[in-house]
């Protein structure tokens, strides 16, 4: 039998669980449960759910299109500086969301590098509105995309790659029918972190789209909004978001959370 | 029309230098060693690698990719795509090379019949058994009727049992088979039975080719020597003396003169505890380096001059008691000794 386990291990240990799960157990015990659902159908909580659920997909999408094909230059070109560029696209992973935010305002903004030729040639302005809620959610979440598909391509066997190749397949038709199916664990793995990431996300959000109700108001905006005039509205909107984040979890369990 | 390939391929301190010609029909095996550079050899004629010139006839593949040369390669793993039951695997290259998805099915699937595994077209690769998955990566390698067959070690994978069933079909395949074929192995049975003519591979070059009786009976280096189980010398022969480069004289039947290569079979060595008298033209002390135990014979290592293998009978183990250390009398007729000019 091994020896007890040492008390300045455990007695910390203790306290960073708490310190982690009491909060959220916090937040169901406050859960007004009787007025929950007419709360959840009230007009500005449906509002800001529809659009936060709207913008997430939206951000994923545009994800998945300019993301798959990233990680797959990252993890098969023979590209010059690739370790510098996979540094590089890991940036906005740790950059604070509202860094983030500033810089898409400088650039994308009316007076900004390239938006101010989108707002004279085409007319187009994209900060405060909901596509600007969209960029600013995939600009955050991508990373995560291109992180776990990069991994997974480097994971796979790239022979496989070849022997479509002696089979006369050209890299498209490879890519397509022998790579994508053989790394699509790893692929819906990044979309649901990367869905979740866009779901979640507030600084960068607030920064470039601001908060008009009905346009760029998303959940996490909601929630920090009606903490001043309607508490219980904010305890809803956490518990939505809380309970998608544990189907998130539940859905990856297999990827993480085996012991 | 002969294919010629001429493979130059440099990397870090390894150099391949080999020229090949493989007419139509015939089944030509590279042997080596590991690290021999059988399979860069392979890569390069496949267009996986740069380095591989190949011409046939009028046409070069010089410049051309994988995918623009019609080729077939069945990996030493068969590499079957997972998600694809075995006909899609099948039909994969058809489809690639623009054949209709109608077309190529029946194609696949007559395919598959040939290996006799129609009935499982449905089937993902994870269920089939390593022979059924070899039958399927040649179904699928021969299904655009490539000009060229490469096969990577092809048996590698199986175990002892079904090698040997699988073996001699894929070599009635390979009968069956017009084009040219390169099989590359580290097995000497698999070269001997499936082969037309063996190229022997080290460190980048050819150090001995030939039919496969050829090589058997004449081998040129340790490494081929050691495969076809001789014992192996190079020596000068002056009549019928012949003067070992490793030490010691060896008697032959057949007068020789000049640098020969020197092989007997382990088998026609015989062990004595004494001195024996007789008959025998060559007789010398050794010492016993190692035992191993073989199916139904006990192979003896010798160090003396020249060292030597020796296979003798259980019984005879038993009689002498042989342990490593101990002194013996090596003996070996001279009519049991090949010599050929080197």
């Amino acid at each position: 039998m091994r020896s007890r386990l040492p008390v300045v291990l455990v007695l910390p240990a203790v306290a960073g669980l708490a310190f982690l799960l009491v909060p959220l157990a916090g937040l169901l015990v406050e859960t007004p449960w009787a007025t929950l659902p007419s709360q959840l159908f009230s007009a500005e909580v449906g509002q800001a759910l529809q659009l936060s659920l709207i913008c997430a997909s939206l951000a994923t999408i545009v994800c998945l299109v300019l993301g798959v094909p990233l990680a797959w230059l990252l993890a098969r070109s023979d590209l010059p500086g690739r370790g510098l560029l996979r540094a590089l696209v890991t940036v906005p992973l740790v950059l604070p969301p509202v860094v983030g935010g500033v810089a898409l305002l400088l650039v994308l903004g009316r007076r900004g590098l390239v938006g101010q030729y989108l707002d004279q040639w085409f007319g187009v302005s994209l900060p405060f509105t909901t596509t600007g809620v969209v960029l600013a959610e995939a600009f955050v979440a991508m990373p995560f995309l291109v992180i776990s598909v990069e991994g997974a391509l480097r994971a796979a066997d790239p022979r496989y790659e070849e022997a479509a190749a002696t089979l006369g397949a050209s890299r498209w038709l490879t890519f397509r029918r022998v790579t994508l199916p053989g790394i699509m664990p790893g692929v819906v793995a990044g979309t649901v972190l990367c869905w979740a990431r866009a779901l979640g996300e507030f600084g960068a959000t607030i920064t470039f789209a601001g908060n008009f109700p009905g346009r760029t108001t998303t959940m996490p905006l909601a929630v920090y909004l009606a903490l001043e005039t309607d508490p219980d509205a904010a305890i809803v909107l956490s518990i939505v978001l809380l309970l998608v984040s544990v189907a998130v979890l539940a859905g990856l369990r297999d990827k993480w959370i085996r012991a | 029309m002969t294919l010629h390939a001429e493979l130059r391929v440099q990397r870090d301190d390894f150099t391949l230098e080999l020229d090949l010609a493989i007419e139509p029909g015939e089944v030509v095996a590279l042997l080596g060693p590991n690290g021999a550079g059988k399979t860069t050899a392979l890569r390069a004629l496949a267009g996986l690698l740069t380095g591989g010139r190949v011409r046939v006839g009028e046409s070069t593949w010089d410049d051309l990719p994988a995918e623009k040369r019609p080729i077939g390669v069945v990996f030493q793993d068969y590499l079957l795509f997972a998600h694809m039951s075995a006909l899609d695997n099948v039909a994969f290259g058809l489809r690639a090379r623009g054949t209709r998805k109608a077309e190529a099915n029946v194609i696949a699937l007559e395919g598959l019949r040939q290996v006799g595994l129609a009935e499982f077209a449905r089937a993902k690769p994870r269920t089939l058994s390593g022979g059924q998955a070899q039958r399927v990566a040649l179904a699928r390698a021969l299904a655009t009727s490539p000009e060229l067959l490469l096969l990577d070690e092809p048996l590698a994978a199986l175990d002892a049992t079904t090698r040997l069933r699988v073996r001699s079909e894929l070599g009635r395949h390979l009968q069956n088979y017009p084009g040219h074929t390169l099989l590359v192995t580290h097995d000497p049975l698999d070269a001997m039975v499936l082969a037309d003519r063996i190229v022997i591979l080290e460190d980048g070059r050819v150090v001995q080719q030939g039919t496969p009786r050829e090589v058997v009976r004449q081998p040129r280096t340790d490494y081929v020597a050691h495969l076809v189980g001789l014992n192996f010398y190079r020596g000068v022969a002056s009549g019928t003396e012949v003067r070992l480069d490793g030490g010691g004289t060896l008697t032959i039947a057949e007068p020789s003169e000049g640098p020969v290569h020197v092989v007997f079979p382990p088998s026609a060595v015989s062990l004595f505890p004494a001195k024996p008298a007789g008959s025998p033209r060559n007789t010398w002390q050794a010492v016993v380096s190692g035992i191993e135990q073989h199916a139904h014979t006990t192979r003896v290592d010798l160090a003396g001059s020249p060292a030597v293998l020796a296979d003798i009978t259980t019984a005879t183990v038993a009689e002498l008691r042989l342990q490593p250390g101990d002194t013996l009398w090596v003996s070996l007729k001279a009519t049991e000794i090949h010599t050929y000019a080197r």
